[in-house]
């Protein structure tokens, strides 16, 4: 009777587990079927290579670079804000506040990253870009500067979370080595304790970034829906994100060519978290070894 | 600490390099170290022998003020160096710490090349001049007697040396700074019965320029490399007297018991 139900149990999670793989399968196989009948209309050149992205248009271009370019610039506004920020908090925590201080100000940051992003897409929509306006006249009230920004403030949690831990694992011997030599804290946080952890900062902030590519709300309430190739930020443009909600969310009809540019899309954005992805994996393996 | 505490007029005596007065050590209100008076020798090894939790590496620690980073840690009484209170104020610890060196049980190489590590305690101090550094460096390894075995990996990974060699880069990169002053916190308890003879030889004449005081849990070393051997027992220091005397004619009778393996 026992074994009997040890076997249910150990099926029950065996059979949670392949759903979830068969799930992911099953969205890489539409993806690439509807991205497949997708080329077959359009080629994979004019997609790569076309500046502009008008499938809803009559004059129809399917360049991808421009949805491509939003997305990057968004996310590398986040980016360059959310790593200084990420990153001081993270050895601040980690070196210098007290343990009692760790332990409150660490979930209070994690509470950021539960925030739903509808509500910093508004925030980002109604607070940030109408106080940026005040410094740069020039701001449009769409714009990837804002979202990038306030994108920024949701992802810094990843990086400061995930970096104090990795400061956090660098073995004490290290951090004394360091302060028997004559480091102050600053020297021994930088000098030592950043490059010890190097492997874990660095796969938090591919994390954070790949996190930032495919987030959706904020860069589709707050930076516009104008696909543009351009590197200004203080312009509407559209993220590949954003456009799959601006189609899925329009009457364009099921099976149309239009329809399929969102599983195009899909796939592009598909691909460079997967990299992403990839690529943190292979350090975070590394690393491991590098301790244990 | 209290400010009248730091006037205390102490006759400097070159011989005592270190001097512990009256020295108190907590861990919130557990008392680690029971009030101990303690004159260390110039340029002579000191040993600290004493069973696992006896306050040894404790003690040592308060030398160079590693243990300000305990949770909890708490000291009364002095420590002197050259007759100057360590625990005052204005003390600069950094520069404390430039005099005092430090070795540890487990050889901690940075994860840096052999010639960063021993570079850095004179980055640290801002010294860029690439000459002085490189020369500073070989001159450090030479000491150490790793010169020869590492000169052609020296920009590679310190991680890549044996625990041996890693230990003895630590001591060079502690010799780097110029220090006067010593401590080894059982720096060959993870190593090898040839490596260990490596690193007593390599002591033994570091004493020339230096004062070394070393923590071991093994007494055959302590008995062979120390001039001077102290016991600890439960916090209190129980016997302090030349190496050849208490290793042959104990004062106290918890000294012999422990020396002779009675206990401990």
């Amino acid at each position: 009777m026992r074994k009997l139900k040890e076997a249910v149990i150990e099926k029950t999670l065996l059979s949670s587990a392949l759903v979830t793989i068969a799930v992911t399968a099953g969205i890489i196989v539409v993806l690439s079927i509807e991205a497949i009948n997708f080329f077959r209309e359009v080629s994979i050149i004019d997609f790569l290579t076309d500046t502009q992205w008008t499938p809803l248009f009559t004059d129809k271009h399917f360049g991808i670079l421009p949805l491509l370019s939003g997305t990057l610039l968004t996310s590398f506004i986040a980016i360059v804000f959310a790593v200084p920020v990420g990153l001081s908090i993270s050895i601040y925590i980690s070196e210098y506040a007290p343990q009692s201080f760790r332990k409150t100000i660490k979930p209070a940051l994690e509470l950021l990253a539960a925030v739903p992003t509808v509500v910093y897409g508004f925030f980002a929509l109604t607070v940030v870009t109408p106080f940026l306006q005040t410094f740069i006249p020039g701001l449009s009230s769409f714009n990837s500067l804002s979202a990038g920004l306030v994108m920024g403030i949701m992802i810094i949690p990843f990086i400061s979370s995930l970096s104090e831990d990795a400061l956090h694992a660098v073995p004490n011997s290290l951090r004394e080595a360091g302060y028997g030599m004559g480091s102050t804290k600053l020297q021994n946080a930088f000098r030592i304790l950043v490059p010890a952890a190097s492997s874990g900062i660095i796969v938090s902030i591919i994390l954070a970034i790949s996190r930032a590519i495919g987030e959706t709300m904020i860069v589709a309430i707050a930076a516009g829906q104008q696909p543009r190739l351009t590197l200004d930020p203080t312009v509407p443009v559209e993220t590949i994100t954003a456009y799959i909600v601006q189609v899925s969310l329009g009457d364009v009809q099921h099976g149309s060519l239009e329809y399929r540019t969102i599983f195009a899309a899909g796939i592009t954005l598909f691909i460079f978290t997967f990299l992403l992805n990839t690529i943190s994996y292979q350090i975070r393996k590394k690393f491991r070894e590098k301790y244990e | 600490m209290k400010e009248n505490q730091d006037k205390i007029e102490t006759p400097v005596r070159k011989k005592h390099k270190l001097q512990a007065k009256e020295v108190k050590v907590f861990y919130d209100d557990f008392m680690a170290i029971k009030g101990i008076d303690m004159n260390i020798r110039a340029n002579k090894i000191t040993a600290f022998i004493g069973p696992s939790g006896c306050g040894k590496s404790t003690f040592l620690r308060l030398f160079n003020r590693m243990n300000d980073y305990v949770d909890g840690f708490r000291m009364e009484g002095n420590i002197l160096i050259d007759g100057e209170n360590i625990y005052k104020k204005n003390i600069n610890v950094e520069q404390l710490r430039k005099q005092v060196g430090m070795v540890f049980q487990k050889p901690n190489p940075f994860p840096k090349s052999i010639y960063e590590n021993v570079a850095y305690g004179l980055k640290i101090q801002g010294i860029k001049d690439k000459s002085y550094l490189k020369d500073k460096v070989e001159d450090s390894l030479k000491q150490v007697g790793l010169w020869n075995e590492v000169k052609e990996d020296i920009n590679k990974s310190a991680l890549a040396l044996s625990g041996g060699q890693q230990q003895r880069l630590c001591i060079a990169r502690t010799l780097a700074v110029e220090p006067s002053i010593i401590l080894m916190d059982e720096p060959t308890s993870a190593l090898d019965p040839i490596s260990t003879a490596k690193i007593e030889e390599l002591i033994y004449e570091l004493k020339q320029k230096y004062t070394i005081v070393i923590v071991t849990h093994n007494m055959q070393q302590a008995g062979r490399i120390s001039d001077y051997t102290a016991f600890f027992y439960m916090g209190e220091l129980i016997e302090y007297d030349k190496s050849k005397k208490l290793f042959t004619n104990p004062e106290k009778q918890q000294t012999e018991n422990y020396i002779t393996g009675r206990f401990g």
